[in-house]
């Protein structure tokens, strides 16, 4: 974590080289019995939270290709640590706007993967009734405030949540992820204004993994360093490695904490890294698989096992048993989604107004 | 007192009556807070908030930096939040700095959300030319965010509407839009005690009449009663119908008007092409066209942006002798 300081100009491909594999011969050591070490029931949660998210997001794959959920779908894969580490240092009363790239941030917050997937099909029990797809994942009562497929669209919106709760002094965060594309917005700078300037309770989470869509960082950015480029605001910005866990979810707790305590905004810069292409639909041309690979060495899945296996905090058994668990969350995830029924075309115009149906 | 000795109801403004439903909007609900550009120190670029921040301080009278889209998208996520924001953009023109955050947040996120997100918003601007500042301050764009799925579009055109549309749109759960027509803010007159509470439904009936409809709303509606006065004087009586509420438009006003008259003009200050009055025509096509005696006629703009040469604005605007001239065509 390196506090902005206004003078660094290196672009972050060039500071973040991919770390060397950590070798993982060491074999289990553990007992049938849950490890109780303090700590290491903490990361096998990050890891089922992270390989929740891996899985969930490769069933869709397969889901796409089979032509069962359509769309736009922009997948996460390679970023969970970013999801997984901020989600952890929010509480329930917190609220979370995200982008069209949510699927991470929904299963984080802990929306049933249910009621997501059930949203890729479109189904009535979909998380937003099927009206809103990969792109508009909304949860009211987690405080999930969606699923918004203008890039830097939510940054206003989260103001605005935080400033309902400074206004009604609780001591809530807002927490606002884009990516680094949203810098190019208007709005990501209306917004890290209005709130440095009103103080507002807001985590800024700018998942800089380097494209917008096809373009790389250095082509839409006449000046990379996003984290300093926030401090010039006027908050607190830090710049951190968005492929592990550990890290970010520590300075997603100190940004919080710092928060609650009426410190105003504060800005995460998280560097990160799609393995796959921007959506679907993209054939991604413009990157070369070498630059891919490197990144793919950084896995932030197999860092934190890696991790745990070299310090004898996991073993194999509970290594199966996190994938187990979690494949038989999205398989029932898909098999309720399959036999959910689908919203009758007379709902068509329910939920245009909040009156029963708009009458014009 | 009156030439009749009876007390008479002070003049207000319609600038002071929307002050006035301001003060009991802050007063009466400590979750409403007004904010926008020059809204508090200022006193709001027309004047309409001037000592409402004495009176209830900056958290509540919030200036804001030149952030359209930044503080309109606050408001949305203060709604979300359990307030009652109400905000103020400068003019219509500028709004459309704010169209992602009202299109593709305030009036989508209940439908996207399946129901659960609704947002209970106020957004007053002015619109309308009429006071030379041309082109960039002078259009008249209600019409487009009528045209918009998910919010409620009013145009108050008269002092009780000014008065008490406000009060109404806070409690309405979704996001509310009020066009205050900038040539108004001076009108005058007397404010009745309400008789019964402002509802956002129904378009009014400003004046009576048999032989032809003149259908408008905001600032045409005083050029339109002004038309209704010279025709009266020439024997033709007018039907003079204030839509009040843009989007959902009172079909049953508009049909019913019609079928009273069978002439129709419409009369909108926004371009011709695509206007609220091509939607109302088209209506009154699909809906009335069997009670018609003769084609509709419509009074609109001129196909240019506004002009500031006070000739060439005026030329540009729908006037009283365009609209009694278009009553002419429709009657003879
Ligand atoms: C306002 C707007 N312009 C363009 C697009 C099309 N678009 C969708 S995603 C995207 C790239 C955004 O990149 P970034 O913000 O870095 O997020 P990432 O996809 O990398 O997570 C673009 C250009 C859009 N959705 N919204």
């Amino acid at each position: 974590m390196s506090p902005a300081r206004g003078t660094r100009t290196r672009k972050p491909s060039a500071t973040s080289t991919p770390a060397k594999k950590a070798p993982t011969s060491k074999q289990s050591t553990t007992s049938e019995l849950p490890d109780d070490r303090p700590g290491i029931g903490h990361k096998v949660n990050l890891l089922e939270a992270m390989t929740r998210i891996r899985r969930f997001e490769e069933r869709c794959v397969e889901l796409y290709s089979a032509a069962k959920i359509r769309g736009f779908v922009h997948l996460y894969i390679g970023e969970e640590a970013v999801a997984v580490g901020v989600s952890e240092a929010l509480t329930p009363e917190d609220a979370v706007v995200s982008t069209y790239r949510e699927h991470g941030h929904a299963l984080a917050r802990g929306i049933p993967a249910e009621a997501v997937m059930a949203e890729m099909y479109g189904r009535t029990t979909g998380c937003s009734g099927g009206r809103g797809g990969s792109m508009h994942l909304f949860d009211a009562s987690r405080r999930f405030y969606g699923g918004n497929a203008i890039v830097a669209g939510g940054l206003p919106l989260a103001a605005g949540l935080a400033l309902a709760d400074r206004m009604r002094a609780r001591p809530r965060v807002t927490c606002c992820f884009f990516g680094d594309g949203a810098f190019a917005e208007g709005e990501f700078h209306e917004t890290a204004n209005l709130a440095a300037l009103w103080g507002l309770p807001l985590l800024l989470v700018c998942e800089n993994n380097l494209y917008a869509m096809g373009t790389a960082i250095e082509r839409h950015e006449a000046q990379t360093d996003l984290a300093m480029r926030a401090a010039s605001y006027g908050m607190v910005a830090w710049a951190v490695d968005g492929m592990d866990v550990e890290a970010v979810e520590q300075a997603a707790r100190r940004a919080a904490e710092s928060i609650r305590a009426g410190a105003g905004p504060h800005f995460l810069e998280l560097r990160t890294y799609r393995f796959r292409a921007h959506s679907m639909y993209d054939p991604d041309r413009y990157r070369d698989k070498e630059e891919v690979e490197q990144w793919k060495n950084r896995d932030p899945i197999t860092r934190l096992v890696d991790r745990m296996r070299e310090n004898d905090e996991l073993g194999d058994k509970e290594l199966a048993r996190i994938e187990q668990q979690v494949t038989d969350e999205i398989d029932r995830a898909v098999e309720t989604a399959e036999q959910a029924p689908e919203e009758p075309a007379e709902n068509l115009l329910r939920h245009v107004t909040s009156a029963p149906v708009e009458v014009n | 007192m009156g030439a009749t000795g009876q007390p008479q109801e002070p003049k207000t403004t319609y600038r002071e009556a929307m002050r006035e439903a301001l003060r009991e909007a802050l007063r009466s609900d400590d979750r409403v807070f007004l904010m926008g550009e020059d809204v508090g120190r200022y006193g709001g670029c027309f004047g309409v908030s001037l000592g409402l921040l004495e009176e209830f301080g900056p958290e509540r009278v919030r200036d804001t930096p030149l952030s359209e889209s930044a503080f309109v998208g606050a408001g949305i996520g203060a709604a979300l939040a359990g307030m009652r924001p109400i905000v103020e953009i400068m003019t219509v023109n500028f709004s459309l700095l704010a169209l992602d955050q009202i299109l593709n947040n305030a009036a989508t996120l209940l439908h996207m959300s399946g129901g659960q997100l609704p947002v209970p918003l106020v957004i007053r601007m002015t619109t309308g030319a009429g006071r030379q500042l041309a082109a960039q301050h002078s259009h008249s764009l209600e019409g487009w965010y009528a045209h918009i799925p998910g919010i409620r579009v009013l145009a108050p055109a008269t002092i009780e509407d000014a008065r008490h549309m406000l009060a109404p749109a806070l409690a309405d759960r979704d996001p509310v839009l009020i066009f205050e027509h900038g040539s108004l803010y001076n009108a005058s007159g007397e404010l009745p005690p309400p008789t019964a509470p402002v509802d956002l439904e129904h378009a009014a009936i400003r004046r009576p009449g048999t032989d032809i409809s003149l259908i408008t709303y905001g600032g045409s509606l005083p050029k339109a009663l002004a038309a209704a006065d010279e025709l009266a004087a020439e024997g033709i009586s007018a039907d003079v119908i204030d839509l009040r509420t843009l989007r959902p438009l009172d079909d049953a006003a508009i049909t019913g008007s019609v079928a009273r008259t069978h002439r129709v003009v419409v009369i909108d200050e926004a371009w011709r092409t695509g206007s609220l009055a091509a939607e109302v025509s088209a209506r009154i096509a699909e809906e009335s066209f069997y009670d018609l005696d003769a084609p509709v006629e419509r009074v609109c703009s001129a196909e240019v942006p506004i002009p500031y040469a006070r000739r060439l604005e005026e030329a540009a605007l729908p006037q009283t002798a365009d609209i009694v001239a278009a009553a002419h065509r429709v009657v003879e």
